[in-house]
């Protein structure tokens, strides 16, 4: 494998990067939002969203990529394969991260949100400043979890035709016939990717630890 | 260091229950319940367990919603609108059995949460609030630790402080040494009974019969979510007019 064809790797391997910030920023924002209806206390609104949280932990994600890229088109909403493939890892991502988000704030003691309204603090600074922040601490493993499963879920990306990491690697293995060398050098990149972030969420973990203790 | 908590412009009656029931589903927790208290009064509220005193003073902020009746806190009557709950929580402070201190903020933090963001204060009139208060429940150099690194007996006085930085008319206190090691009740009831001395209105369920003796201007019995007696404590324990409160004065007296 020739320095070319590595270089393509790179380029699918920006691509992989750029779909899991924009689906892990998007779904993140949508997520918050998935787990604040979820935890509101308005029994519609909370069913509503458990309906939306079941559909997408119950159905693979290539086919929710499938649904957003060929079924969009079908009726009428053309979208490039990059929008397509954001917008369904968006929708994905905010499912799960939902979920984790509304197991955590849950997790939060009730005693918690009672001080905070004795206080009389209302409910934007009670989330904001005293359940979210004990939240994410306690979602930490299982978003990082998560993070890493979005950065993995991407090369799904390729079956609907965007050429990232996976995608650049199956067509250099197609040209050069070394398949071994170049999805071994794919693999080591994913690794690379996500092996940091594990480690991270570790150090991270650690440091709220003795923070609170 | 009285002034720093002690507000003066308020009405004599500061709360007035009239015929407060409240429901959880089918189960009524509340039963028609009148209390007044006064400015400066200080009222311990005991009865056993299941008797309804917590949901009684939860009902005075809004953490618990009643059904029937009415209540005025401060002049205000206590609806179901998130302004006037806001209003009354404003004017009211409330120690928790757990403490319930927020654990990823130091205690200065702690204090200076709720004046900030309820009171809309600024951060330096906020600090300087707090560290007065948390001098006054003599915690002053804690105030840059986390509440776990404390012990039981110094988080509550923290949370004391923490209620005392909103300038409340009234204090609540549900329990506040029932989660305590013996050997800190005593630093806790003693914040109380300056806090007290210095005129603070207060509610507080407890079973600390000796506390009701020295503090309380009035005990009130409950059982089964209904006031069943309501005395000055010299009457209250020697002269209890109901035998549910005879045999309840039996068996928490005796124990000790």
């Amino acid at each position: 494998m020739g320095r070319d064809e590595f270089l393509f790797l790179l380029i699918g391997l920006k691509w992989t990067v750029a779909l899991s910030i924009v689906a892990f920023i998007c779904g993140s924002i949508a997520g918050l939002a998935v787990a604040l209806a979820r935890t509101c206390g308005i029994a519609i609104i909370e069913r509503v969203t458990a309906g939306y949280i079941a559909v997408f932990q119950g159905t693979p994600l290539l086919m929710q990529l499938f649904v957003v890229y060929y079924g969009l088109a079908l009726i009428g909403i053309k979208m490039d394969a990059w929008a397509a493939v954001s917008v369904g890892l968006t929708l994905h991502a905010s499912a799960y991260l939902g979920e984790i988000w509304r197991g955590s704030i849950e997790a939060v003691p009730r005693g918690q949100t009672e001080a905070a309204k004795a206080l009389a603090l209302r409910y934007v600074s009670r989330m904001k400043e005293v359940v979210l922040p004990q939240a994410i601490r306690i979602s930490l493993p299982a978003t990082i979890g998560f993070l890493v499963q979005l950065i993995k879920g991407t090369s799904l990306a390729s079956i609907v035709g965007f050429t990232e990491l996976t995608r650049a690697g199956n067509i250099i293995s197609n040209q050069i016939f070394q398949p071994i060398t170049v999805f071994g050098v794919v693999g080591i990149l994913y690794f690379l990717m996500c092996c940091p972030l594990t480690i991270y969420g570790a150090h991270l973990e650690r440091k709220f630890a003795t923070e609170v203790r | 260091m009285t002034q720093a908590a002690i507000r003066t412009d308020v009405p004599e009656q500061m709360i007035t229950m009239t015929g407060v029931g409240k429901w959880y589903g089918a189960f009524q927790a509340l039963h028609n319940v009148d209390i007044t208290v006064n400015r400066g009064e200080k009222i311990v509220l005991c009865g056993p367990s299941g008797s309804g005193k917590s949901t009684l003073i939860r009902c005075i902020n809004h953490l618990e919603a009643y059904q029937e009746g009415q209540i005025h806190v401060g002049g205000m009557l206590l609806g179901h609108q998130a302004k006037t709950i806001d209003a009354v929580r404003r004017e009211v402070g409330m120690v928790f059995q757990q403490f319930n201190l927020f654990p990823h903020l130091t205690v200065l933090q702690n204090c200076m949460l709720a004046p900030v963001k309820a009171l809309g204060l600024s951060k330096a009139e906020a600090e300087e609030r707090a560290r007065q208060l948390l001098e006054r429940v003599k915690i002053s150099e804690q105030a840059e630790k986390y509440p776990a690194q404390l012990s039981g007996g110094q988080q509550q006085r923290v949370a004391i402080a923490r209620a005392l930085c909103m300038r409340p008319q009234v204090m609540l206190f549900d329990e506040p040494t029932s989660a305590l090691d013996p050997e800190m009740v005593k630093e806790v009831l003693d914040t109380m009974i300056a806090l007290a001395e210095e005129g603070m209105t207060m509610i507080c369920v407890t079973h600390e019969m000796g506390f009701a003796r020295q503090v309380a201007d009035r005990v009130i019995f409950m059982a089964s979510g209904a006031i069943v007696e309501e005395a000055p404590p010299a009457e209250f324990f020697s002269n209890p007019q109901h035998e549910r409160t005879r045999k309840f004065l039996g068996e928490i007296l005796g124990r000790h």
